[in-house]
């Protein structure tokens, strides 16, 4: 299996504060990482720092072999990010958008319209092609934003909360996405929601105050609690250490 | 280069999707207009020239061009969208530059649609139209280091109203900097050749010497150098403090 995702030693501080506190780990191709943690963990600082938003304070991160810090076009070139809210250009039309990110992306010409479609059927937005995205409901900006990340299908795929502000319905699909195109990528999602970490992670990580705490298969994390404890149980002893 | 291109033609379609452009066109249109025939007194002087015309246009960029160049960082920062727009595989540079030419293409498309001026003053005499033709070239570039200018303090914060403010009053000390209300304050005490460097980084000076019909290389390379000074402290800042 070959890696794609390389972190070694991890650090951000912003003043005195650590956001991320030496994190570590190797991500191969294939598998589906739940970064899990409460709020202010160093979810979105950590990933952030692999698609190369922010530089890292100490420690190094390569992606598809590339360092994010002395080749960060070739890594963002790879990487396929939905930063946390789904920021889009609301003044924009949702096919001048998809294409606009694709001429930036350098897709050749004649793939450019397979590609379109292609993420325009993946998730469901033949119905708002031509409408200004600030008009479109929650839902659709957050396929908008998946969209736009998918369109260069990428290595990697970075997603901050993809879920969030989705119907139940919604959910199920953009679960469903991830897991058909886990075979063939490396992907990083975030997420508060535990039963999601269930349904489409191979791995879970739970970070809290900036530190890797339990890097297991959910399965396994699941093991960790006595018998009837759902992943709710486990994530609440392991993140504030009581039940 | 293809990638500057692409995030220029986004910047220019944005303006002309929302009213911003054609509010920003007919304001200005009028303002110069009313410029011209109130203030510059164009038919009471009885010269066929633009002179009445061309000498607002500092005082029109004043406050007209940081109403343009407010948004152009700021309103990334505060929608989130520099976020997704410094994770695509662009560099820092490609997209200030791509930025600054879109809103600068877009005050050369309001500086063309003042070509009725021309007109006017080709019907009533008998004007130098290489004199005008420095001048338009003139005013392209000092709305060029304006616009610079406006869009390295947009980076600096979130708010656009602060950019705004903060851009006229920066953008003012540039423009006033030769005129004798700035020089008579500092002639008393300071030497000739400080008093020469003040007045050299004036925009006006440097703006009429070209609507003189002359192009002098000085005051092309003193708008050029503003322009890439002020883009670079912008790149600067975009990459200190993404984030925030």
């Amino acid at each position: 299996m070959s890696v794609l995702i390389e972190v070694n030693q991890l650090t951000k501080s912003f003043g005195p504060f650590k956001a991320v506190d030496d994190i570590t780990f190797k991500l191969n191709r294939g598998e589906v990482l739940g970064f899990l943690g409460p709020n202010g963990a160093g979810k979105t600082t950590t990933m952030r720092m692999i698609t190369g938003f922010l530089p890292a304070t100490s420690g190094s991160i390569k992606v598809c072999g590339n360092s994010v810090h002395k080749e960060p076009i070739a890594v963002k070139e790879k990487i396929g990010y939905v930063p946390e809210g789904a920021p889009l250009y609301g003044e924009m039309t949702v096919i001048s958008f998809l294409k606009f990110i694709s001429s930036i992306r350098k897709i050749k010409k004649e793939y450019i319209e397979k590609s379109i479609n292609n993420a325009i059927d993946k998730l469901g937005l033949e119905k708002v092609l031509y409408q200004q995205i600030e008009t479109l409901s929650k839902g659709y900006k957050r396929r908008v934003g998946l969209a736009q990340a998918i369109l260069h299908d990428p290595d990697v795929l970075i997603l901050d909360e993809p879920t969030d502000g989705l119907d139940p319905n919604q959910k199920h699909e953009v679960r469903k996405l991830i897991t058909e195109m886990s075979k063939s990528k490396a992907i990083i999602i975030s997420t508060h929601i535990l039963e999601e970490v269930d349904a489409v992670c191979s791995r879970a990580m739970i970070i809290a105050n900036g530190k890797l705490i339990v890097d297991k298969t959910p399965q396994a994390l699941l093991d960790t609690g006595t018998n009837n404890e759902t992943l709710d149980d486990v994530f609440r002893t392991l993140t504030i250490g009581k039940k | 280069m293809g990638t500057i291109i692409n995030i220029t033609k986004r910047e220019l379609n944005g303006y002309f999707s929302t009213p911003v452009a054609y509010v920003f066109i007919v304001i200005f249109l009028l303002m110069a207009g009313l410029f011209t025939f109130y203030m510059g007194a164009f038919y009471e002087r009885g010269q066929a020239d633009l002179s009445a015309f061309f000498d607002w246009h500092p005082w029109l960029y004043l406050f007209l061009i940081p109403a343009i160049s407010m948004r152009l960082w700021a309103e990334e920062r505060r929608n989130g969208t520099i976020e997704l727009l410094m994770t695509l595989p662009v560099s820092v540079g490609q997209t200030v530059i791509g930025k600054f030419l879109a809103a600068w293409i877009f005050t050369g498309i309001a500086l063309i649609l003042t070509f009725p001026m021309w007109i006017t003053v080709n019907y009533l005499g008998d004007p130098d139209n290489g004199v005008i033709l420095t001048s338009y070239l003139g005013s392209l570039l000092m709305a060029g280091g304006y616009l610079s200018i406006g869009s390295c303090i947009s980076s600096l914060t979130k708010n656009q109203v602060i950019a705004f403010v903060v851009s006229i009053a920066v953008c003012f000390l540039f423009t006033v900097s030769g005129l004798p209300i700035v020089l008579n304050f500092f002639s008393s005490w300071t030497p000739q050749a400080l008093l020469d460097t003040i007045a050299s980084f004036s925009f006006v000076s440097n703006f009429t010497d070209l609507t003189r019909g002359v192009i002098d290389i000085r005051n092309i390379i003193y708008f050029l150098s503003l322009i890439i000074g002020a883009l670079s402290l912008n790149i600067l800042s975009i990459n200190s403090r993404k984030g925030i």
